[in-house]
């Protein structure tokens, strides 16, 4: 034996992350640790959860014949609000802004969203904080929320409006209030909600004055007399129970009924609470159909659905399940520049990166969206974001119609559940359509 | 009403509210003082919700929810008791209720007053944005929740949790006060405050009868304008 020969080190194993402590948890607790207030933060869930993505549409083949692109129509129009309202809405496209209120974004966003919305001949909506000049000087249609905090709210804007929707949850957050910082209570926010500039706003969770489905059917029978049964209501929920809440709005009295999946954006919510409550857009779709389905009600209230709607195959395959109608709220946002690479070294400033920015709620963004500083709000040109809007929004008609077409429809709302299959077993679960390539669904006799 | 104001009956046991408010909402600022003697209301909701004219509606007997909502300029007169969120969302004008109002009475209203006879159940003034009600009995619990704006004159006294989350609301309570909600301090009365309940007091026809003195003022502490981890508890 040679001793001046060192024994070969003890083979080490490599350094191991937990993937239930992983490095985002990790920062997390040190940041709870730090500051004893949970985060909160802007927009939907950002955990992979089933979705869209995993439906694919079967296509004509030998027993459907498909409509020439380009040459044979696809309609794309929708009339909401035909159940008692003396004016329902008309629409081009069957998707709609969804709301977002001035406070969390600036006046000329919410111009970029009316000029839009308008060039395509589709609506825009209100928020939490009131009608403001911009949107509704741009905005053809505009739908007015009703909210638990009614800042803002009076006759004369309501019936400025073309429908209200009357807000009970929203997908981000079922059963959770509204919050602006201070950062964003300018003096201008202030006298919109009638409260103090700069302090930190707590909205309500619940409305003032009804509670329930009872109760909400006189709110609503209020509103309609308040404005001589004109306008088209609409009630729009999170989704959590999606079967009896759609099933409740149409007792209610709806005309519309909104669902929000758990994707949705927010404002500014606790990230707990966006990540924890509701459901996804995915799982909810067919069982809002089912309510309205066993009712008798299917396309005579109308539903729209919205939650992580980013491209006209999403659009499709949401009107494929039922649904009339879709809205869009962060794809929107970014269409007018919302999380753009053009602003990376502002984004690295704050800590964050292009497209991973959602402190909306701080005001500071550094695209002039989320914020009430007047120097950032200078940065969207309301006339040119419009335009991206409207364009965006005219690519994802486009791609909805292709793909109706390919399926040898000839309005987008003849696209139904039999165009479509599911890549997974859990969304074919959700979406109650076979898993491709069997004649399974999940829940439903069969074979495969 | 002067000599030239026109009166009109309207006997909900024979037609609609439906028809009411159609024919009241026709009214437009500029139109002849008239007076509407609403009767056999029995309970009915929405009577009068929704006006914009300055018109006197006087309804005989009790009415449902939403009594007067959203009202601008009308003066409403209900000679019995009121249901869930009499004069809701107020604007301006004013709303008398002659018996006892049930919960949210006032609800985000920001304008105008509400002078209520007798009671008024659980959260009145919930969320008030500028108006001023007058119970001349006792509210319920959780009334003035997140006031914003206005005030709230009780000559009875306040249930639990009174102005739980207040922002700039202004409570004025003669009796007792069961608790103080989350943010609600009592505060000192000075002569301001004195002269502001008078004003009130007139509002309700009842100035020179009740000495402002009396009464106790609560408001907000502020403590919850901003988030702290030390008041977390309070959340």
């Amino acid at each position: 034996m040679n001793e001046h020969i060192k024994p070969p080190a003890a083979p080490r194993t490599l350094p191991r992350e937990s993937a239930t402590f992983d490095a985002y948890t990790m920062s997390e607790i040190r940041r709870a640790a730090a500051t004893g207030i949970y985060d909160i933060r802007g927009a939907g869930a950002k955990r992979k959860v089933p979705h869209f993505d995993d439906l694919l549409f079967l296509g004509a083949s030998m027993s459907r014949y498909p409509l020439e692109g380009y040459r044979e129509r696809c309609g794309t129009d929708v009339v909401l609000g035909t159940r008692f309202a003396k004016k329902p809405i008309h629409l081009k496209i069957p998707i709609t802004i969804a709301g977002m209120s001035f406070g969390s974004l600036s006046g000329p966003a919410k111009e970029a969203l009316g000029r839009g919305a308008t060039a395509m001949g589709t609506s825009t909506t209100t928020g939490d904080g009131g009608m403001t000049q911009e949107e509704r000087g741009h905005s053809q249609t505009l739908v007015y929320q009703y909210l638990p905090s009614r800042y803002g709210m009076n006759p004369d804007d309501i019936r400025k409006a073309d429908a209200i929707e009357v807000v009970v949850g929203q997908g981000a957050k079922p059963g959770g209030g509204g919050m602006l910082l201070g950062q964003k209570i300018s003096p201008r926010v202030a006298k919109m909600r009638t409260l103090p500039e700069g302090i930190d706003q707590r909205s309500a969770c619940r409305h003032p004055d009804w509670t329930g489905p009872d109760d909400l059917e006189i709110k609503i029978e209020e509103l309609r007399e308040i404005t001589d049964w004109e306008k088209p209501i609409y009630v729009k929920v999170g989704a959590a129970r999606p079967y009896y809440d759609t099933a409740l709005s149409v007792k209610a009295g709806a005309d519309v009924i909104v669902v929000d999946g758990m994707q949705g954006g927010t404002a500014a919510t606790q990230e707990v609470f966006i990540e924890n409550v509701g459901i996804p857009t995915l799982a909810a779709v067919r069982q809002a159909v089912k309510a309205l389905q066993d009712l008798g009600m299917h396309r005579k209230v109308q539903l729209i659905v919205s939650g992580g709607i980013r491209n006209g195959a999403d659009v499709a395959k949401a009107l494929a399940l039922g649904a009339d109608a879709v809205a869009i709220g962060t794809a929107a946002l970014v269409a007018l520049g919302d999380n753009d690479p053009q602003w990376e070294s502002e984004y690295e400033a704050l800590g964050t990166r292009a497209g991973a920015y959602d402190d909306w709620h701080e005001g500071r963004d550094p695209a002039g969206i989320t914020t009430q500083d007047p120097e950032l709000m200078k940065r969207l040109d309301p006339v040119r974001a419009g335009r991206r809007l409207a364009n965006y929004l005219a690519v994802m008609t486009l791609e909805a119609q292709t793909i109706a077409r390919a399926c040898g429809k000839s309005h987008v709302h003849n696209l139904e559940p039999e165009d479509l299959v599911a890549l997974t077993i859990e969304a074919a679960a959700m979406a109650q359509v076979p898993l491709a390539g069997t004649n399974w669904v999940p829940g439903q006799d069969g074979r495969f | 009403m002067n000599a030239g104001t026109q009166t009109h009956a309207v006997d909900l046991a024979r037609s609609s509210v439906r028809e009411l408010n159609a024919t009241l909402h026709a009214l437009k600022e500029g139109s002849n003082a008239s007076l509407w003697r609403v009767a056999n209301p029995g309970g009915l909701h929405a009577i009068a919700a929704g006006l914009d004219a300055p018109v006197t509606v006087e309804v005989d007997g009790p009415v449902g929810y939403y009594c007067g909502g959203m009202n601008k300029q009308a003066t409403i007169l209900i000679r019995g008791s009121a249901g869930v969120g009499v004069a809701e969302n107020m604007m301006s004008g004013l709303v008398q209720v002659e018996g006892d109002a049930s919960q949210a009475a006032g609800a985000t209203a920001h304008g105008g007053a509400l002078i209520i006879g007798g009671n008024a159940a659980a959260r009145c003034g919930i969320s008030m944005k500028g108006i001023d009600i007058v119970v001349k009995g006792s509210v319920g619990h959780m009334s003035a929740f997140m006031a914003q704006a206005g005030t709230l004159t009780v000559f009875g006294d306040a249930g639990e949790a009174l102005g739980d989350s207040i922002y700039e609301a202004r409570l004025y309570v003669r009796g007792s006060v069961t608790s103080l909600g989350a943010d609600c301090i009592e505060k000192e009365m000075r002569d301001e405050h004195k002269a502001q309940l008078f004003e009130r007091f007139k509002l309700a026809g009842v100035d020179g009868e009740i000495d402002p003195s009396e009464f106790k003022r609560y408001g907000s502490a502020r403590q919850l304008y901003h988030f702290h981890v030390d008041n977390a508890s309070a959340y």
